[in-house]
């Protein structure tokens, strides 16, 4: 790296040649204010915010597409890059309206930041604002507000260079331009809402949050998207204990700084919907009726015991943590004996060229290293399900995954003697079940899955169960959360009486006479590390928040 | 501060030894009897609350209420007024509207045992959309009744002229 020598308010930096002024300033932890740039996508210059002074150059420099040369002397702070700056701002709120408080980016708005650090903080212009369309809908997903648009072109260019479809482009001129569609286009990739994210107005908002909570009433708390294989890293936006909304946090390795609308979506919704199974059940008289963890876990003990060890067959998980489904592996092998241990796979379709897998599990790789896998002569899942439809197979017992909803597999189920299954929502599977445990979604639950690139990835409760506490638990808390009294409405929002797996398996094991030490998920994945050769060396400290591969060279249990 | 100047400071003349007529008490009382039957024929300063009531001056900050005007509220839901309560009184839920205005609340409720009166909400809200009110009587008797929802909060602006005007005047 051909290293060259720049002067920065007056400070010396060795950077990189090939970097521009602004990023060479990053780097250096100097911010140059900027609204059209944008790391993941190609500069376009034309916001003229980030103008800095280059000494011997006549006019001054945008930062964002100058790039370093030796000797170089810039200046970012002086008075005349701060009167730049304030006329830039000031053209750019020229027409700007006062739409901050129905707006949904206030409290996240770039603009909003910025008028408080490089404008003056009040207007000169004394005419009417140009006015433009409000609440279109350019996507099925996706609000556009004609006034707000700054005109950066992030969107263009997020759509023609990541989604790779050109859906939008801008139209008009001076201060009528404004984006749009192409004639009989949606802004409908399966990125779109990407687009939310990076706009650094509110002119983009996302229409599924629209108006739910303000910014700051929420607490955020970061995990995996469970939408596919990819696991991309996400914040979890909570207010009165429910989720509202999810974004994708930034890896680099992972998911670079985006994620796909279905997970955006489609991953979360059922953590706070209606038939959330919000305590454990047993089938009593043909109806499931909700009853006591230990009488439960007593039910599904002796059940369990009554069947010969060639007559149970276990599903481990791809939807479950590694945690889960080690403990699960392990209490098959140890205390059920049987051989029969596999997973339902979920695949569909192909991978794209972006992030989409074709895996539809978040943790499938993790699952078959902890042990989820045929046993020596044990059975995988096809056979499983072919031994249960003989009458072979009599018991069966699930983690959390809706099998029935795979065709072919319904029939097999009604044929089960016993049949116990971890559910978070009521489900076609939990139809069938005899005792259904009421299990954390990955929302209310520590833990780690392990993507297709085999990177053991953090989720951490962002959801309160009926065991937990905000506060006392380490929970991220908004201000809600922190000063709501128990006479308070607000801060409280439903909880429900879900366990995660790990445990629930902990307290059959412990009724059917083996104790597990296991008290928290650390304890579980310290074991995982100890016994599982790929993970050793691998603590939640070392996972972290980005993430860390195991190691490939590893021999299955 | 010094010893010398601390002594000064603490220094008090006391009267030790009342006169004869003052031990005597009688023409004390009747001093303060006179003083008190000369008020008789003074004007008047209290009102008889409950059945009299006071005017209350435009400036005067009783409950927050929400303007109503042609009969939607004017409040866009923003949550300022809610963000900068530093009782933590007020909770608003934001939905979409078909009006011009975008968003509506559709719960505002505020909790008036929390309230302390300080009037940030109104200070804060950005459509003049909460204002203090000349209500003052607050009695509960549950919890659950202090919590003021809209059907309590909206006042037309017609009633509300007053404080309005006053607000205008005092921007
Ligand atoms: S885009 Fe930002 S500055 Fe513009 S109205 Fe929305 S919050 Fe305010
Ligand atoms: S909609 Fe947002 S991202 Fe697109 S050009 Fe306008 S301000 Fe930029
Ligand atoms: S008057 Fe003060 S305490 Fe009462 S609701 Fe308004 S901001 Fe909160
Ligand atoms: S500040 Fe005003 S407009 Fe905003 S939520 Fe409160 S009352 Fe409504």
């Amino acid at each position: 790296m051909p290293n060259v020598k720049i002067t920065l308010d007056g400070a010396q930096y060795e950077v990189d040649n090939k970097k521009t002024i602004l990023e060479a300033a990053r780097d250096n932890k100097i911010h140059i204010p900027h609204f059209c740039y944008h790391d993941k996508l190609s500069a376009s210059g034309n916001c003229r915010i980030c103008l800095v002074e280059v000494e011997k150059m006549p006019k001054l420099a945008i930062s964002c597409m100058t790039q370093v040369a030796e000797g170089m002397i810039i200046n970012t702070k002086n008075e005349r890059v701060i009167n730049a700056r304030e006329a830039v701002m000031e053209f750019i709120l020229i027409n700007h309206p006062l739409d901050c408080p129905i707006c949904d980016e206030a409290g996240e708005c770039k603009l909003q930041d910025y008028a408080y650090k490089y404008s003056k903080g009040f207007s000169r212009f004394v005419d009417t604002k140009n006015h433009k369309e409000k609440r279109v809908e350019i996507g099925p997903r996706v609000m556009f507000d004609a006034e707000r648009c700054i005109s950066c072109s992030r969107c263009i260019r997020f759509c023609d260079e990541i989604a790779g479809v050109h859906q939008l482009q801008f139209v008009n001129r001076g201060d009528r331009v404004t984006i749009q569609t192409f004639p009989g286009e949606s802004l409908d990739n399966p990125y779109s809402m990407n687009v939310v994210d990076i706009c650094p107005v509110g002119a983009l908002t996302n229409k599924d949050f629209r108006f739910k909570s303000r910014v700051w009433e929420m607490s955020f708390t970061d995990s995996v998207c469970h939408g596919c294989a990819r696991g991309c890293n996400i914040e979890i936006g909570v207010r009165n204990n429910e989720i509202l909304r999810l974004n994708p946090r930034r890896n680099d390795d992972v998911n670079s700084a985006w994620m796909c609308d279905h997970g955006r979506l489609n991953t979360w919704k059922n953590v706070n919907a209606e038939n959330r199974i919000k305590s454990s059940k047993i089938r009593k008289e043909g109806q499931l009726v909700e009853v006591g963890w230990d009488e439960a876990i007593a039910k599904a003990a002796s059940e369990l015991k009554s069947f010969g060890k060639n007559e149970i067959a276990v599903l481990g998980s791809a939807f479950a943590t590694n945690e889960d489904n080690y403990v699960f592996a392990k209490f098959a092998r140890e205390v059920l004996g049987t051989r029969n241990i596999d997973f339902c796979p979920h695949v569909e379709g192909t991978d794209d060229a972006v992030l989409i897998r074709a895996d539809k599990t978040p943790n499938a790789s993790g699952a078959e290293l902890v042990g989820i896998v045929p046993q020596e002569n044990g059975m995988d899942f096809q056979q499983i399900i072919s031994a249960i439809k003989a009458g072979k197979i009599k018991a069966l017992y699930c983690l959390e995954d809706d099998i029935a909803s795979v065709p072919g597999i319904e029939d097999a189920l009604s044929n089960l003697e016993f049949f116990a299954v971890h559910a978070t929502n009521h489900s076609k599977t939990t139809q069938y079940a005899h005792v259904v445990f009421a299990a954390s979604t990955y929302a209310e639950k520590n833990g780690t899955v392990t993507n297709f690139q085999k990177r053991v990835q953090r989720v951490r409760p962002a959801v309160t169960t009926f065991e937990q506490d905000r506060a006392l638990d380490n929970f991220e808390m908004s201000r809600w959360d922190k000063f709501a009294a128990h006479n308070d409405k607000w801060g409280k929002g439903p909880r429900r009486d879900a366990r995660p797996s790990w445990k629930i398996i902990t307290s059959i094991a412990g009724v059917m006479g083996t104790k597990y030490k296991f008290n928290n998920a650390d304890d579980v994945f310290n074991e995982i590390c100890q016994k599982i050769d790929g993970f050793k060396g691998l603590s939640y400290l070392k996972v972290g928040v980005k993430g860390a591969v195991v190691k490939q060279n590893h021999v299955a249990v | 501060m010094n010893d010398d100047k601390l002594l000064a400071k603490s220094e008090v003349i006391r009267v030790k030894d009342l006169t004869f007529l003052q031990r005597a008490y009688v023409f004390e009382i009747l001093k303060g009897m006179f003083k008190a039957a000369r008020q008789i024929f003074q004007p008047s300063f209290t009102i008889e609350y409950p059945e009299v009531r006071s005017e209350r001056a435009a400036s005067f900050r009783g409950r927050p209420v929400l303007v109503e005007e042609n009969g939607v509220e004017r409040c866009v839901a923003c949550g300022l007024c809610a963000r900068v309560c530093p009782a933590l009184a007020i909770e608003v839920q934001a939905a979409p509207t078909e009006l011009a205005k975008e968003r509506y609340p559709e719960k505002f409720e505020i909790n008036m045992t929390r309230c302390i009166f300080c009037g940030f909400c109104e200070e804060v809200c950005p459509e003049e959309a909460i204002i203090m009110s000349n209500e003052y009587e607050l009695a509960f008797s549950s919890q659950q009744e202090s919590i003021f929802g809209k059907d309590k909060l909206l006042k037309s602006a017609e009633i509300m002229k007053p404080r309005l005007d006053f607000l205008r005047d005092h921007r």
